[in-house]
């Protein structure tokens, strides 16, 4: 019998060149480099124009002044103390935090650990439903509804003014509440049954097990989520333009009207403020204090859920 | 042996119960089991049914368990071994759509009556699961868990975990890093935590579902020895696949096997025998036993 000399063609041995496939790498990469052009883009953007501002009010100023006045009439006047700016977007924050996180914290719970498949079959949806009102909705909603309906009965038709912290963080509160809600949720049923077995098995009750066990193991999560609440209350701008008003004031009173750093923003652009006055570059030092806001709780976040990860597994 | 009822007032013999007067288990005994000790019953089950939605899972299984005795289950996967075992501590019934027929008496008390408290029977019922389970939290944390969210008040927490990690013969292998992750620990190690962490709450009864199954035979062997002690002090019920083990810790053993019912194409887990265990592995009364046991089993 004769034996072929030639190993048998497996279809192995021959290297092909597949240009398709370059070409497409290629592609997939300037789509990430674009991604990356657009950020230093506009990080460079708001840094040269917030240069300019700074040329004309010092920085130390800006950060530190209580009163934030611009224009006043005249064109390149006015003061720019951006503390009661970051007051306003602080207290949208706080107070929203203090509706959403609760409430929001207090729904993945009950969805995770007691609804029958049925209720969590309806709340849910419910849920995105209200993730999806349109902020300007929720807004106007707050100005006509929470205010004169609820806050003005509660605390008095004198103390509360028409727009108000209080409703606007109510507002923002509403949205952040499913955010935070459906993340931590999330987490919550990301937990092992095996845990929640081991301390029923031990006479925990359903509480305890919720409480003690399920939310510390949840715990990166449910961090991940209220910064991510948290985040999207100080970037929010319509809701609390309507809501809460137009008056940048240094307050701790939440029945009074204030300003938050994105509706002045709004504010400004929907204005007239002429290119290359004070008040047009103070946008972009307004932009960029937001931005660096912003991207402190993204890295804070990181780390915090980086750490509770460690500790929890 | 004290009887606790579970509940303050509870009539344990309360005539208007649905289940009817208690029947005695039915259960082939040979003559001679008087050989081991005979304890008390810590368990009477008479026909006790277990029915996930409309499937039902293990169909009327009478027996008992005894006190201060180590009782094997043993039987071919998805016989229902896991589910007998965890209607002991009314485990079962945290999955929706579950329902219990028939009555399982604890010290003569209906465990499903509606005054008991389930969370109270799995205090005293402890329970140790398949694959290690330790919460994400240090050693120390583990055990004291049990205590605390039971309101336990002990003298001192700390003497509390170190004799329950003592009783779970880890105490060595870790009093010096007590405050370490659970997870730093060997799996064996984490099996002996959670038994740790069992016996912290105090349990009359410590109910294993297949706890060796994730463990090597180095870790099988310490789990074992740690079973033959705790049996001094608790009653145990041991679900496990291992044939060795059954023979080796048990002193009697139940062989569950799936049946073919009646009404339809399903498999119910049924109750073959319960014997002593030497009787169940040297002349088994059952066909079926001795198949199983033999490897003949199809
Ligand atoms: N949560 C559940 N829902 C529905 N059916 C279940 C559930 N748990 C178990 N079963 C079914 O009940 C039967 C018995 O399961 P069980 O887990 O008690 O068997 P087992 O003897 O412990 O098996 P194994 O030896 O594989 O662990 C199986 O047919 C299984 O599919
Ligand atoms: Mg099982």
């Amino acid at each position: 019998m004769a034996i072929p000399l030639q190993a048998p063609d497996i279809g192995i041995a021959r290297r092909r060149s597949r240009p398709g496939e370059r070409v497409i790498v290629g592609l997939l990469a300037l789509c990430g480099l674009l991604s990356v052009l657009v950020t230093v883009g506009i990080v460079l953007v708001l840094a040269g124009e917030a240069a300019r501002f700074f040329a004309k009010v010092p920085i130390v100023d800006f950060l530190t002044g209580t009163r934030w006045a611009p224009s006043g009439g005249r064109v390149d006047a006015g003061e720019f103390g951006v503390l009661p700016l970051i007051n306003g977007s602080l207290m949208i924050a706080a107070g929203s935090l203090l509706v959403g996180l609760p409430l929001g914290l207090a729904t993945a719970v009950y969805l995770s650990e007691y609804a029958p498949a049925r209720v969590r079959g309806i709340v849910k949806p419910v849920l995105e439903i209200l993730a999806g009102i349109p902020t300007v909705v929720v807004g106007f909603f707050a100005l006509n509804f929470i205010t004169p309906s609820l806050l003005r009965p509660v605390f008095g038709e004198g103390r509360v003014f028409i727009f108000n912290a209080a409703a606007g963080a109510i507002a923002v509160g509403l949205m952040i509440l499913p955010v935070i809600a459906s993340i931590s949720e999330d987490a919550m049923r990301a937990v092992p049954n095996a845990l929640r077995e081991a301390a029923f098995g031990m006479g925990a009750s359903r509480r305890v097990v919720a409480l003690r066990v399920v939310m510390p193991a949840a715990l990166s999560g449910i961090t991940a989520s209220v910064i991510l609440g948290v985040s999207r209350a100080v970037g929010e701008t319509m809701a609390v333009t309507i809501a809460a008003g137009n008056t940048p004031r240094l307050t701790t009173n939440f029945f009074e009207s204030i300003q938050t750093l994105t509706a002045y923003i709004a504010q400004t652009v929907s204005g007239e403020a002429a290119a290359g006055s004070t008040r047009y570059q103070s946008l972009f030092a307004v932009g960029a204090t937001l931005f660096v806001i912003t991207l402190g709780m993204n890295l804070l976040s990181i780390r915090l859920v980086r750490r509770f990860r460690q500790a929890y597994q | 042996m004290s009887q606790n009822p579970l509940t303050l007032n509870h009539d344990v013999n309360d005539a208007t119960r649905s289940a009817g007067p208690t029947r005695r288990p039915e259960v082939p005994t040979s003559p001679d089991i008087a050989v081991v000790p005979d304890t008390d019953p810590v368990f009477q089950i008479s026909d006790l049914s277990f029915f996930y939605g409309a499937f039902r899972a293990i169909r009327d299984v009478s027996m008992d368990v005894r006190g201060n005795q180590i009782t094997a289950v043993i039987g071919p996967s998805g016989c229902g071994k896991s589910t007998f075992i965890r209607c002991l501590n009314r485990m079962n019934e945290l999955i929706p759509g579950t329902r219990v027929a028939g009555r399982i008496d604890y010290h003569g008390q209906d465990l499903y009556a509606d005054d008991v408290d389930p969370i109270e029977v799995r205090r005293r019922i402890g329970m140790v699961f398949q694959k290690p389970n330790p919460f994400p939290k240090s050693i120390y944390d583990n055990v004291a868990f049990g205590p605390k969210v039971n309101g336990l008040k002990p003298a001192s927490m700390d003497d509390l975990v170190e004799e329950s990690l003592r009783r779970a013969a880890l105490w060595d292998e870790v009093k010096d890093k007590v405050k370490k992750s659970a997870f730093s620990l060997s799996g064996g190690q984490q099996q002996r935590l959670c038994i740790a962490r069992c016996i912290a709450v105090k349990p009359e009864v410590i109910l294993m579902d297949e706890p060796c199954s994730a463990l090597d035979p180095l870790a099988t062997n310490r789990i074992e020895e740690l079973m033959i002690e705790l049996k001094q002090d608790y009653t145990i019920v041991i679900v496990t696949h291992n044939m060795q083990q059954a023979a080796r810790v048990s002193d009697r053993t139940a062989f569950f096997t799936a049946e073919v019912s009646d009404e339809g194409r399903e498999r119910t887990g049924v109750l073959v025998e319960l014997d002593r265990t030497e009787k169940i592995f040297t002349a088994p009364g059952d066909r079926r036993t001795e198949d199983y046991i033999t490897g003949r089993f199809g």
